[in-house]
């Protein structure tokens, strides 16, 4: 038996003022706890898609849903956002940087200081509370990102290419603590990406997007087991999962028409 | 991360302060030579040594001069900051504003002050005038740099504030004014010097009208009494002035942001 959906995307389109069609009549389902990769050519409109679940764009046409726990409007502090870049405020330190969600809410009733120490610890990064984001290096950037994402405990965890700007090392490291944070908190994750590697070492369900407009273009189950971890990354199962989403990306691409 | 600069740096930076202190030494040799050979009169052209040793003997009418000249200065830059950054806060919150004035804003800007001066010693009296002189020079640069600046605001932090539900003056105080303390600082520093221009000309205005103790003023007297050795020594005064509120300047600017901003950063990194 399936949950109901944490949120769903039902026919949303999203056409810009320019006339670009972003988005057409796109469908999608995200249950609580799943790890959701949305893979897609550069123009396909999966980042647009996610600002729209967060609520920072409004579809042209369609409708975001979201279970009757969440309501969207006030479900601001239980959505995490992360972007291409780590787009942290370059005159605040990591614990400043880290509380900002929490202080913007202005939760009385969360101790702020403790919440923080424990997410920095999280992330691995306790001993540069008071660094400024100039003095790290940018995988540790990402690293506080996340963190400031994961302060409010939010249901959702949007991230939009958080790693397209690292080295394979740092990003692989990166995935793997991905990884263990969403099994330790249970969250639910949608993660736009490009790469294939990625979406399927990470994802529980690719889904593939075509461009022009933006659609789903068809989705496919990772369903290898949780832990995933060094081996499951040379093992032949991998390969295959690759292999199959590359095959399918090429589908999209083909169909979504070479600019 | 290593913090010693190479022997390379080093010389450079040797260079650097050294080369203009052998310019200066160099220029002024040759003017007291050429002045001593040549035999010019002090009221044609006074050599080096001889403003100097006017510098120290009317050292306490030069001083309070200086004085009046700096408090002008100075008062006219704080309306400057304050007028240009509030200015700024103002247009960036009510657009409506910001189309009404800022045209008004840029005309009072391009207009010289040395032909609005005479206009508001008629209408102000003449510490106002003064005032009003030294802040219509100074604050233009501060309004323009601090509406780019809090217009300069990376949007995936808005994106990030809007997201968390912030209000219009967190998104002010938290986000806004911090990205654009860098472009207000920079403002401010140009404001500087231009308020010490702005006082200037107003005393040289005011002064032809009368009245008047400050540096300009003392320069412009000295010219009406040939006592040019003098008008150099205010001169100076008025140059070393300058060169000090710059340098203050820019030592608030580097304090503000040298843990976080490009523009306060060494070359290690």
């Amino acid at each position: 038996m399936q949950s109901a959906p944490l949120v769903a995307l039902r026919g949303v389109g999203k056409e810009f003022p320019s006339g670009t069609r972003a988005l057409a009549g796109l469908d999608l389902e995200v249950r609580p706890g799943e790890f959701v990769a949305l893979l897609g050519p550069s123009g396909c409109g999966k980042s647009t898609a996610l600002r729209i679940i967060a609520g920072l764009s409004e579809p042209t046409e369609g409708a975001v849903q979201w279970s009757s726990a969440t309501a969207p409007r006030q479900s601001a502090s239980r959505i995490g956002f992360v972007f291409q870049e780590p787009t942290l405020m370059p005159w605040a330190s990591v614990f400043n940087n880290v509380s900002l969600p929490i202080e913007l809410k202005g939760a009385p009733e969360i101790n702020a200081a403790e919440r923080v120490r424990a997410v920095l610890d999280r992330v691995g990064l306790s001993v540069f509370r008071d660094a400024y984001p100039r003095e790290l290096s940018g995988g540790m950037r990402m690293r506080v990102s996340i963190a400031r994402a994961l302060v409010t405990e939010p249901q959702l965890l949007l991230m939009d290419e958080p790693f397209a700007a690292l080295d394979e090392i740092t990003r692989f490291k990166l995935n793997d603590d991905l990884l263990r944070m969403w099994q330790a908190l249970r969250t639910t994750v949608i993660f736009v990406t490009h790469s294939v590697f990625e979406s399927v070492y990470l994802s529980s369900r690719v889904v593939v997007m075509a461009a022009r407009p933006g659609r789903v273009f068809t989705e496919l189950a990772v369903n290898a087991p949780y832990p995933r971890d060094r081996n499951f990354r040379t093992s032949p199962e991998y390969a295959a999962f690759c292999r199959r989403a590359s095959e399918v990306l090429a589908q999209a691409m083909a169909a979504g028409g070479e600019p | 991360m290593t913090a010693r600069p190479s022997t390379h740096e080093r010389r450079d930076r040797t260079l650097r302060i050294a080369l203009p202190i052998v310019v200066l030494a160099l220029g002024l040799a040759i003017w007291e030579l050429v002045v001593r050979i040549e035999d010019i009169p002090p009221y044609v052209l006074p050599a080096p040594g001889v403003i100097l040793r006017t510098l120290v003997d009317d050292w306490v009418l030069l001083s309070q001069s200086l004085l009046v000249t700096l408090m002008t200065t100075f008062e006219g830059f704080l309306l400057a900051a304050a007028g240009g950054v509030g200015l700024a806060v103002l247009f960036n919150q009510w657009r409506i504003l910001e189309y009404s004035l800022y045209p008004y804003a840029v005309i009072l800007q391009v207009t010289p002050i040395v032909a609005i001066a005479p206009l508001l010693l008629i209408y102000l009296p003449q510490h106002a005038a003064v005032l009003a002189c030294a802040w219509i020079v100074a604050f233009f640069p501060v309004l323009a740099n601090s509406t780019l600046g809090l217009h300069s605001v990376d949007r995936n932090l808005a994106d990030l504030f809007s997201l968390y539900g912030a209000s219009r003056g967190q998104v002010l105080w938290r986000l806004k004014l911090p990205s654009a303390l860098p472009y207000i600082l920079g403002g401010l520093r140009i404001a500087g010097g231009l308020s010490l221009i702005g006082a200037v000309v107003a005393e040289i205005a005011a002064g032809s009208a009368g009245a008047g103790s400050g540096l300009a003023y003392r320069i412009a007297e000295s010219g009406y009494r040939l006592n040019i050795p003098r008008m150099f020594a205010a001169l100076l005064l008025l140059s070393l002035a300058g060169i000090v509120i710059f340098y203050l300047l820019s030592l608030i600017n580097y304090l503000a942001l040298r843990r976080w901003h490009e523009s306060a950063l060494g070359a290690e990194r």
